[in-house]
């Protein structure tokens, strides 16, 4: 009962591909939580694009698997 | 007057256009595997190049290497290509291409999706359809395929203006692995910007894509990994510029036969080896 209030209040989803546990409810939430809050990033949940301006809105639910990028050098 | 006859290569003279924008440098950089950020940075200009690749990739926590990245790009003063390199299905490069077009502020997008990992080949049936997709959304799309004339047509049916195929498989540094397929494709489609991308390695190999008529060359792996990449840069840039403007002159014909180009009239002792 006690593990089950423990991890009651947070989430179990993947970010960047890590077992992840939070307390962020929406998107917008894990990513000041992960330190990326003035970061230059872009997100995906689940293999679909979420804008920017969407982060607020999108809810994380468990076992959601969440894609933080930025830019980075490539051919 | 300055007359240049076109006939042989069309509109021969006139600059490159991709998607509606005007680019003088026909050599399109990409930006991984320097031994540096500072050797990046004098590649990119010793290069001359106008546009460079540049992809997206996890940010580790805390990190701010996207940011500083970032800075070093616009600090350039060049238009940005995001690729989808590493996707593997039409769903992960169009999610892949949407995320760089927010980070990056641009609609362009080179758009690979890979269907081997040995041989990193197009996968052409998902390239097609991720195509179809991100120019319904408003992408200008600058896939990476190979030489087949048929995916060309389908990249070109479902609204892509520029074309880019493979010299040799990415980071191979062959050349031209087909030139007949590649002039083929070349001749099909005179009017369509054509970019050679991948698998050249040195700067022969790109001067050779420009005088088959080839609109411009896309490289990263050459320069980047040369003893010395911004001298590489600059022999690229000279390779380019060198191989369009034998273009534009208009090369000879090939023979099969040799045929003297010193005068023969008048060639002394010309009649002694007569027997009387």
């Amino acid at each position: 009962m006690e593990q089950q209030s423990q991890t009651g209040s947070r989430l179990r989803i993947i970010v960047n591909g890590e077992p992840t546990l939070t307390e962020a409810r929406t998107l917008a939430q894990l990513i000041i939580e992960a330190g990326y809050g003035d970061a230059r990033v872009a997100t995906a949940v689940n293999g679909d694009f979420v804008p920017e301006r969407a982060r607020s809105e999108r809810l994380l639910a468990e076992g959601d698997r969440v894609e933080i990028v930025s830019p980075r050098q490539g051919g | 007057m300055n007359a240049i006859d076109k006939s042989h290569a069309g509109d021969a003279a006139a600059p490159l256009t991709l998607y509606g924008t005007a680019v003088s440098s026909r050599l399109l950089l990409g930006t991984a595997q320097y031994p540096s950020p500072q050797v990046l940075a004098e590649a990119v200009r010793a290069s001359r190049a106008e546009i460079v690749t540049v992809s997206v990739r996890r940010e580790s926590a805390g990190g701010k290497a996207g940011q500083r990245f970032w800075e070093l790009i616009r600090g350039l003063g060049v238009r940005v290509l995001p690729n989808t390199a590493g996707c593997r299905t039409p769903k992960e490069a169009i999610t892949t291409a949407q995320m760089a077009r927010e980070l990056f502020e641009t609609d362009w997008v080179k758009l690979e999706v890979i269907a081997n990992d040995d041989t990193l080949q197009p996968d052409l049936f998902g390239l097609v359809e991720a195509a179809r997709v991100l120019t319904e959304e408003g992408f200008k799309v600058f896939p990476y395929t190979t030489e087949d004339l048929g995916a060309a047509e389908r990249l070109m049916s479902v609204g892509c203006e520029v074309l880019m195929p493979w010299g040799a498989p990415i980071g191979t540094g062959r050349g031209l692995n087909n030139k007949y397929a590649l002039r083929t494709l070349r001749n099909y489609f005179p009017g369509v910007p054509l970019i050679i991308d991948a698998g050249i390695g040195a700067p022969s190999h790109a001067c050779e894509a420009m005088e088959m008529g080839y609109d411009a060359v896309l490289l990263n792996t050459a320069v980047a990994k040369a003893g010395d990449p911004v001298r590489m840069a600059k022999a690229f840039a000279d390779a380019v510029e060198a191989g369009r403007t034998a273009f534009e002159a208009g090369l000879m014909e090939v023979r099969d036969m040799a045929a003297p180009s010193t005068p023969v009239a008048g060639t002394p002792f010309f009649d002694f080896g007569e027997k009387a």
